[in-house]
Parts: structure tokens; sequence; C-alpha cells
């Protein structure tokens, strides 16, 4: 007789490891339990007026068609990068990688000032669009894309290089044996294999772009219909009816988990 | 086969380092509390107009009482009312809105005593009235408030719900005027870093605003100003741990932090 045998069932048996349990429900009660206060504070008799109003409307329609262009902005050019990342070898490749990152672990708010000193009317590039094309970004729809995609796009790059790095390369291998070119090899091998990881980053990118807040109020401004998306709302809301902020926050919180739930479905479970 | 059977050495690994993880948690929290143990502590929510003069009163105010250590908290007022009504340590609230104190007035209350003597809704401290804040230079060659309704003029106003964008907006409709605001900021400082960074050819902040980025902004004082005149009171809470000392502040901030004030762009009432 092996240990293994013996083994086996007194594991399973064997009561459940407190000293994981108690922690793991405690955090996810702790992660779960504001989102209770919400719906026990929620205004419910006045709920069905408030969600129509015309504010929350154009305020959630921003916020859905910001995300969902800066989502295929950063797909545009985050994929490419991810592949660039993933499969090819030049020099500073590390520093690159490192400075993809950069967006996801400093606070957004940095990403708008810094946003603002180039990009804004007076800023290092931004003074060129200004005089020569006449562009002026901030506080235009523009402006809330620009800053969802600097702090959203780390998010897909992330997940599609680790995608790519899991792929099995002997199927590009052999698809460059029999004469097919780089981006072939690209469109017809790499990309059907790694589109699990593309759609979940995907997922991840458009849900950290609808919940942006700091970048966009500071680079983009707040102004309703025009760049104050449901997080601006939401904090604008606070500062004099709470009622009101909270009936926003559960209209996004329903919005999310809805799109969240039917994405994943398609997505991550193919 | 060896099966990785957790060794009694590598428990005792992970109990270390999860009392390790537990003690350091507690060590840093422990940080967070500030407090040395002995003197007197005084904590101050102040709105976020407040900053500069509030600490540089507190300097001398720690100089005359050095067993008290003054701690501050400043935001906008009505953050800081949320805060005072969710239970909040603090022992004074100054906010620059009556309004906003009333419903702390209401709410949790000040100071008996100190309230008898010197106001039900508090003490106004001091009044701020707007200005048309413009760029250094003031490129877009604003002269008056008129001209913020002019179609090429970038403005930036606080939003509605903040005191100063209600304060913007009454003065506008005193004036009779339709401004197309570009932004409508979440507090009267972002304002101020636009119009500073100029992003925007103007916009309405107020007078100590305008004082503290001196040199980078330009303000132009405006007749309909007085239409909405802000009163900043200040006041002892009633959930104060040590009534006394925050009595003995707020006589301070009134007498010897009147220049402060005054300085820094202030009114009297």
């Amino acid at each position: 007789m092996s240990r293994r045998d013996r083994r086996v069932p007194r594991t399973r048996s064997g009561r459940m490891p407190w000293v994981l349990v108690l922690p793991a429900l405690a955090g996810l009660l702790f992660l779960v339990s504001p989102f209770a206060g919400l719906l026990l504070r929620a205004p419910w008799p006045t709920m069905g007026r408030r969600i129509t109003e015309p504010e929350v409307l154009a305020a959630l329609w921003l916020s859905l068609s910001t995300a969902t262009v800066a989502t295929l902005v950063s797909l545009f050019l985050g994929v490419p990068l991810a592949w660039m990342l993933a499969r090819t070898e030049f020099p500073g490749r590390r520093l690159a990688r490192a400075l993809v990152t950069i967006p996801l672990v400093i606070p957004p708010v940095v990403g708008g000032v810094a946003l603002l000193l180039v990009l804004g009317r007076n800023g290092v590039v931004g003074q060129y669009l200004h005089s020569w094309f006449a562009i002026t970004l901030p506080f235009t729809p523009t402006a809330v894309v620009i800053a969802q995609v600097f702090v959203a796009m780390p998010f897909l790059v992330i997940s599609v290089e680790g995608a790519l790095r899991g792929a099995d390369r002997r199927y590009e291998e052999a698809a460059a044996t029999l004469g097919a070119s780089r981006v072939t090899i690209f469109t017809r091998v790499t990309l059907p294999m790694v589109l699990p990881g593309i759609g979940a980053g995907a997922v991840l990118c458009w849900a950290r772009a609808l919940g942006e807040f700091g970048a966009t109020i500071t680079f983009a401004g707040n102004f309703p219909g025009t760049t104050q998306t449901m997080p601006l709302a939401v904090y604008v809301a606070m500062q004099r009816d709470p009622e009101a902020a909270i009936v926003l926050s559960l209209v996004l919180l329903l919005v999310c988990l809805a799109v969240l739930a039917a994405l994943r479905e398609r997505w991550t479970n193919p | 086969m060896p099966e990785p059977t957790p060794g009694p050495s590598q428990g005792r690994a992970a109990h270390g380092a999860g009392a390790a993880l537990a003690a350091l948690v507690l060590g840093v929290t422990a940080c967070w509390g500030g407090s040395t143990g002995q003197g007197r502590e005084l904590t101050v929510f102040a709105a976020a107009s407040l900053t500069d003069v509030f600490e540089e009163i507190a300097v001398s105010f720690e100089e005359e009482h050095p067993e008290v250590e003054v701690t501050f908290n400043f935001a906008g007022s009505s953050q800081l009312a949320q805060q005072i009504g969710s239970g909040a340590p603090a022992d004074v609230f100054a906010a620059a809105d009556t309004e906003i104190m009333e419903q702390v007035v209401e709410g949790e209350g000040l100071a008996a005593d100190w309230a008898a003597e010197h106001g039900e809704d508090g003490l106004v401290l001091v009044t701020n009235t707007l200005r048309i804040a413009v760029p250094a230079g003031n490129p877009a060659g604003i002269e008056e408030l008129a001209d913020l309704a002019g179609d090429d003029v970038t403005v930036a106003l606080c939003a509605q719900e903040v005191p100063c964008g209600a304060a913007s907006l009454t003065v506008l409709e005193a004036a009779d005027l339709k401004v197309a605001p570009a932004t409508l900021e979440e507090d009267v400082r972002a304002v101020l870093t636009k119009v500073e960074l100029d992003e925007v050819d103007a916009g309405l902040v107020y007078a100590t605003d305008v004082t503290s980025a001196e040199g980078r902004v330009e303000g132009l004082e405006f007749d309909e100003a007085e239409e909405a005149v802000n009163h900043y009171p200040i006041g002892v809470l009633a959930a104060s741990g040590d009534p006394g000392l925050a009595a003995a502040w707020v006589e301070f901030v009134t007498t010897e932090g009147a220049p402060v004030l005054r300085k820094a762009g202030f009114g009297t009432p």
C-alpha cells in the first residue's frame, strides 16, 4: 500500500481549512457588501422617473459609446503592440514592456494631468494641433476616448501578450515553412489561436474604460452630454444629491453586470 | 514519485508568512493613527479654499499651544458634511456655504455651549466673492462679465452642484447672460487650473483663488459678484472630544488669523 492510497480519502473528508475559508468569506463579504448598501439606500419609489431623466440617459450613452470606441482603438493599436512584445526581439523590449504597464500603476488623475500637458490647447503637442489644424482636444468626447485608451489599453496588451506567449508557436513555424508571409501567419494562424485572449483582454479594457474617472475629469473636463460620463455624473451628483448618485451608480452597476455577463459567455467560454 | 506534501517546515513557513502579513497590516494601520499618545489633538474639517490660510494659522497656533497637534481634512464642504454625518471624528467644521453648515447643525449639531455664545448656525468667519480669472496676459482680451458670452470664448465654470457653481449661475442670471461653458468642473481649483494652463480663456473663481495663483492668472472684478457673496461659517461640533480646545482654535482664527485671511483675499463679514 502506498501512502497515497491512505491519504486521498482523508484529505477529502478532512475538515474545511478554516484558515483559508474565513479570510475567503471575509474577502467575499467585503467586496459584495458595498453594493448591498447601494441597494438598501436606493430611492426605489422615484427610481423609474430618475433613471429616464435626459441627463442620466445622456451620460449612459456617452459612457457606453466612448468605452466602445476606446476598446476598438485599443484593439487596433494594442494587439500589434502585444504581438511585438511577445514575438519579436528588439533592443529595449523589456523596457518597452515595463513602460506599457505604467498606466496600470499610476493614478489615472496623473495620466490626465500628463495628457493635458501634452495634448492640451497649450500642451507640448497640442499647441501645434491648435495652431496648425485648429484642433482642440480638451472638453470634447475625443478627449474622453483618449483618456480611456490611455488607462485601459495596457489591460488589453498584457492580456493578449500573455495569450501569445502561451500559444503553441509550432503552428506558426509550420505555416512559415509552407511559405506564408509574416502578415499572413499573423492574420491566419496567430490571431485565431489567441482570439479568446483578445476577447478577454477587450472585455477588461472595455470595463476599465467604462469606469474611467480621474484621467477623464482632468483631461476632458465635465460637461453633460459632451464629456460627462457616468462615473463623473456620479461624482458630481454626490456633491449635492446623494440619492441621484445612488441611482446613477445602480444603473452603471446593472449595465456593467449585463454586458460583462453577456461578453464572458461569448468570449471566454468559446 | 514523491508527492508534494506540505511538510511541517513548509506549514510553519506558511504560518509565519501569514503572521508576518497580519503584523504588517496591523503595524501600518497603527501608524495611520498618527497619534503620538501624548498631547492634545485637534481635528479641523475645512473647505478646500481654506487650505493655505488654515495651515499657516495652525503653525502659529501650535507655537502658542505646543502640546497641541492640529490635523486638517480639506475637501469640498458638502463632502465634509457627509463625512461628519457618517461619524468622521471632527472638532471644528468650517464650510464655504451657510446651507451646508445648516445641514450639519440640524444633523450632528454644534457644541451647545459654544453655539449659545457665538450663534446657532455657526460664526461667519469670512466672505469670498467671485472674480473672472483669465490666464496671465489675458490672451483673449476679456474685460467684463459679458465677454464670457462671446461665441469664440472658451469658458470653464464650476458644476452647479458645488457652491462656486451655484454662485456662478446666480451672477450670470443677475447679469442676464447666456454663457456656454466648455466644461463644468468638479471644484473651483479645477477651474483655476484650466485657466492657469491656458486651456480656457476665462473662468469664474473666487478672489482667494486668484490671490493663490498670483502671477499665473489675473483676476477681474465685476459688479454682479455682489449678488453671490459667499459666507464661510465655522463652528465647534457637538461630537468634539475637546470642545474647549476647539473653541480656542475658532477664537484664534478670528483674531490672530484675521490678517492671514485678509492677505489671502477673503473679505470681512
